[in-house]
């Protein structure tokens, strides 16, 4: 064929584009092709692709959406971890002339994407999972505002996350740092399609995030029971609603960054090059608000579950409710005042840093108010050391250390010696494992029995949390040290061999999270294979507080035969302590949205049109651009869009609970 | 477990290792400030860290579930004098911690000229300060020293307690200026130019590198920094002198082509106007000047004509390529002769010349008098004259 022809059909992409000449790239796709092929097999065997599709993939259920939220977060922490103990080992090895085992090419993609991976495929999808999970089950609701969408959003996410592992085998990744400055990111210095494939798993996967937050702003507002008014809200849908008011108001700049970085790229504009008016300074804000607002759009629901955990293994009301929701809303304002803190030393001139400094640390009022709130809701308490709080009482030590660090580095003289060292590397993730790592884990330890039934073992829990934790404090206490001795961050080769103790130590740290990790997977295998003896048929295991305790475990499709009234923010308590009794007769046929397709087909059509853009195989990207407007618009005639589950069902179901609950006692 | 033993011992012996902690101990006035502010800010953020850690074990193990000596009160959910504690407590330390800022980021601005050599010495004002040039090529450091027409690549040289006076900018990406026992770092733009203001105390020879990441030469962008005494640093320039090679627009159009791990080099004569092509991003020939073209653009362009006057780019500025979709990349090319009109020069902001502490925008330091207790009540202070 004629290279014309060729370049028609495929664009850039060739056989030179697989990463043939890395031995590491190639053992890591046998062995997820290996794997891959046998995961596939099992379920054709298995005859499991029609239950996948229509129980799973075109569910719009809240819950199973939710779950599928957070498979998706943790698969994609095993590559961001991978990663992650690839710079470790690097770091080790490349000291007294030695150049480790990775070359600049790889390394440099490997930070890129260890960043990009965490960040938007871990850390996005746990929290956007709980909250999914979650609060339509606390605030009394039978679904989400818009259940089709929720299916949609979830989808586009995974085929961000496809796009990103895209990377791994065919081309590569970016070589830019996780949030591709532009000059570097520009199409003179990065011609290759790295870059493109930043820029399409992030506008695809973005799309999701920012439905997702619609849905859930309306969800929150519209859907709560009768009696929940707004400050009678658990505090964990409050900071939902805040995160995703964050969501909405951020991501649309993410998007439009992008789509200008983009335009830079593709068809020669100048919003970002050196020259022709263009300014790499404008990328650097506009990432930057977004990217400070992302950071809480993550912690606000960690926040959440520690107070819901606190409360809880406490067994006594929140200290402090209002002020802990008024603390969530200032944090929610504060956090657009404070971007320009990441680029102290861009140049601004003395004022205009000592104000964005300053708003900085106004952050660590409320931040620190709610810390105290939690401290007082353990005084006079009586705690139960399961989980859950374990990770809490973790969390609330670390992340006073990580508050620190980062007022520490609020302040400009102090930012221009440790910029950009290992020291604000240490810092946020102090923040990040500390506060939304921990977070999401005392979140998944605390809410698994009501997802599928049973509790979680608590042995490998524990192993699983003092690796974590010992783990963590290895591998990152080193790292303010290093950061100190004026190490800065995506180094790959070193000359000064005294410091080379340290990433032993840090890598001997991150080894540690490792078991943790393998702990953890270890302990959902046990779990699900001791169910019978974890069983949990009260529905409320842990003696908790808020009404998603009220229904079953895992809850029945509709969360609620009848629609709860609330009294009181800790509603399930309040229903307990005045001897609430389940309502067992006059069921109703219950009205509940319909699976549909389309989510799924729709996210694959824009991954495809993200992968032809990337490796410019035009016809490609258009067909399915005018394949999206067809589905999209097809899918407005779909007038099945909700069905009633019989009463019959209702009635089945709550009976079988009711033979459960006197079975139990 | 005698091997779990020698694992308890390696933070230890890491600390031990002769560690350069060079944040803390820097050589230099600035980064010695700056290494007062960090020390401060952590002591006074301290100050509610350790009691909130402390509460939170005291609290973990009190109130366990198996101490039923201890009191449970489970409807206890509120306390305004705790609110109020816990409002106020955080909020004193961030007022007296954004005082700090306030007052340290002016003083520290690396724009302002110095006004101090060291905590005791003002600035001598017969010498005048040592300009430095700094460009951030890809992937090595070119400086030029303007007053004595020299240039080196991955080496600076300043003498011990002489300001020196850096105007920064890069050839291609950004990257970020930093010596860490002179002074904290500030970003190297191309096209832009950034200053900062240091003096280096201690003769010695300091590490310099880039603190941003600018591709794929970067693990090898670092320079050394020799703070030397007088004698020294004239016959470090004399020797650069004698050393030869010569820095001129060609030269510099094949140094700034990418290259890792270059070592240290010196030109012994410069192209003067050098560094003003560079960073107004016109070392080219034929390319206009961005001075030039926002001059131009100031008094109102030159209309259709100026929209038309850019030529397909032909030089090798490496890696460069067009878009899939869009024109060939162009350039504006040069109306007047290259030293034709220039930029005007930024604005800077100068320090008082006065070691004694500052006690308010513009206002004399009050000479000493005991004040009478009545008279400290009532307000009345030895007069200023401003």
């Amino acid at each position: 064929m004629s290279p014309d022809l060729l370049k028609l059909i495929f664009g850039r992409l060739g056989f030179e584009s697989l990463p043939l000449h890395e031995p590491i790239v190639v053992g890591t796709f046998a062995v997820v092709a290996l794997g891959g092929a046998a995961l596939l097999g099992g379920l054709t065997y298995f005859r499991l692709w029609g239950y996948l599709w229509r129980e799973w993939f075109t569910t719009v259920d809240h819950k199973r959406i939710g779950i599928m939220y957070m498979i998706l977060g943790i698969v994609m922490l095993l590559r961001g971890f991978a990663d992650a103990l690839m710079m470790r080992g690097q770091q080790m090895l490349a000291f007294g002339g030695s150049e480790g085992y990775l070359n600049a090419h790889h390394y440099d993609q490997v930070f890129t994407a260890h960043g990009v991976i965490m960040i938007f495929f871990v850390a996005m999808p746990l929290v956007t999972g709980l909250m999914n999970y979650v609060v339509p089950l606390q605030i009394g609701a039978r679904d989400v505002s818009f259940p089709f969408l929720n299916n949609f959003s979830f989808w586009m996410t995974v085929g961000g996350a496809v796009l990103v592992m895209a990377s791994l085998f065919i081309g590569e990744f970016a070589r830019t740092g996780w949030l591709a400055y532009p000059p570097l990111s520009n199409i003179g210095y990065s011609p290759d399609v790295g870059v493109d494939y930043y820029i399409w798993a992030l506008q695809v996967a973005g799309v999701g995030t920012t439905l997702s937050g619609i849905n859930l702003i309306c969800t929150i507002v519209k859907l709560r029971c009768p009696g929940m008014t707004m400050m009678k809200m658990p505090v964990f849908t409050w900071t939902s609603l805040c995160t995703n008011v964050l969501i909405v108001a951020s991501f649309p700049v993410l998007t439009v960054v992008l789509a200008l970085l983009s335009l830079d790229r593709y068809v020669g504009t100048n919003f970002f090059t050196n020259d022709f008016g263009g300014s790499p300074m404008m990328y650097v804000n506009l990432i930057w608000i977004w990217g400070h607002p992302e950071v809480y759009i993550l912690v606000l629901p960690a926040f959440g579950i520690f107070s819901e955990v606190t409360s809880t293994f406490s067994g006594k009301r929140l200290f402090g409710y209002t002020s802990m929701v008024y603390a969530t809303v200032v944090i929610t304002i504060l956090s657009y005042l404070v971007w320009l803190h990441h680029f102290f030393t861009m140049g601004s001139g003395a004022s205009v840093n000592s104000f964005f400094g300053i708003t900085t640390m106004i952050i660590s009022i409320p931040t620190g108010a709610k810390m105290f709130n939690w401290l007082f809701t353990m005084y006079r308490g009586r705690i139960r050391y399961e989980l859950p709080m374990m990770w809490t009482i973790a969390f609330m030590l670390t992340f006073v250390i990580g508050g620190m660090t980062g007022v520490l580095l609020a302040v400009p003289p102090a930012d221009f010696v440790l910029h950009n060292s290992l020291f604000l590397i240490a810092h946020f993730h102090n923040v990040i494992i500390g506060g939304v790592v921990f977070g999401a884990f005392a979140g998944i330890s605390y809410w698994f029995p009501k997802a599928f039934g049973f509790k979680l073992d608590p042995f490998w829990g524990k192993m699983s949390f003092w690796f974590w934790v010992t783990g963590f404090y290895l591998a990152f206490m080193p790292l303010y040290v290093l950061g100190l001795m004026g190490v800065t961050r995506r180094l790959r080769v070193f000359d000064d061999p005294s410091l080379q103790i340290w990433f032993v130590i840090a890598a001997i740290g991150a080894f540690l999270v490792l078991l943790g990790i393998l702990s953890m997977l270890m302990q959902f295998a046990v779990s699900f294979l001791r169910r019978e003896q974890l069983k949990d048929v009260t529905g409320d295991p842990w003696d908790a507080r808020t009404l998603e305790w009220a229904t079953s475990s895992p809850p029945p499709d509709y969360n609620f035969a009848f629609t709860p009234v609330v009294h009181d923010n800790d509603a399930w308590w309040d229903m307990k302590k005045h001897g609430y009794q389940r309502p067992l007769t006059g069921f109703r046929p219950i009205h509940m949205p319909s699976s549909t397709g389309t989510g799924i087909i729709l996210a694959g059509l824009a991954t495809a049109m993200g992968f032809g853009l990337i490796w410019y195989i035009w016809w490609l990207a258009a067909v399915c651009f005018a394949a999206l407007l067809v589905v999209g618009i097809g899918h407005t005639f779909n007038y099945h869009r909700d069905f009633d589950i019989p009463a019959e069902d209702v009635i089945r179901t709550e009976d079988a609970r009711t033979k459960l609950l006197a079975g139990a006692k | 477990m005698s091997r779990l033993k020698i694992l308890a011992l390696l933070p230890l012996a890491a600390a031990l290792s002769g560690c350069d902690y060079v944040v803390l101990a820097p050589a230099g006035d600035i980064a010695a400030q700056q290494r007062d502010l960090v020390i401060i800010s952590t002591v006074l953020m301290l100050l509610i860290v350790v009691p909130v850690m402390a509460l939170t074990v005291l609290f973990a193990w009190r109130y366990r579930q198996s101490n039923t000596a201890a009191r449970y009160e489970p409807e206890w959910d509120h306390s305004t004098k705790l609110e109020l504690v816990i409002w106020s407590a955080p909020l004193l330390i961030i007022v007296c911690l954004g005082a700090l800022t306030w007052m340290g980021t002016h003083l520290l601005d690396p724009y302002r000229t110095l006004g101090r050599i060291h905590a005791d010495r003002a600035v001598d004002q017969s010498k005048a300060p040592l300009e430095v040039d700094v460009v951030a090529l890809d992937w090595k450091w070119l400086f030029i020293y303007p007053d004595y027409g020299i240039a080196t690549v991955n080496e600076l040289a300043a003498p011990v307690d002489r300001p020196i006076n850096f105007r920064i900018t890069a050839s291609s990406v950004m990257n970020s200026f930093y010596i860490p026992a002179l002074a904290g770092q500030i970003y190297a733009m191309p096209g832009m130019e950034t200053k900062l203001h240091a003096v280096v105390n201690h003769a010695g020879t300091y590490k310099g590198f880039s603190a941003n990441y600018s591709g794929a030469g970067f693990s090898g962008m670092h320079f050394n920094f020799r703070g030397l005494d007088d004698k020294g640093f004239d016959a470090w320039i004399a020797s650069a002198k004698s050393a030869g090679g010569s820095l001129g627009r060609a030269e510099y159009l094949q140094l700034e082509k990418p290259s890792q791990n270059e070592p240290e080099r010196r030109y012994g004569t410069i192209d003067s106007d050098l560094y003003r092509l560079i960073l107004n991003m016109c070392v080219e020939t034929g390319k206009m000047c961005q001075s030039e073209m926002m001059a131009i653009d100031a008094k109102g362009g030159n209309g259709h004509q100026g929209l038309n006057n850019t030529l397909p780019l032909t030089y090798d500025k490496y890696a460069r390529r067009g878009t899939p979709l869009g024109p060939e990349p162009t350039f504006v090319a040069g109306t007047c002769t290259p030293d034709a009109p220039q930029g005007k020069t930024t604005a800077s902001i100068t320090a008082p010349v006065d070691t004694a502490p500052l006690l308010g925008a513009g206002l004399k330091r009050p000479s000493f008098a005991p004040l009478k207790s009545s008279s400290f009540f009532l307000g009345l202070r030895p007069k200023s004259d401003s």
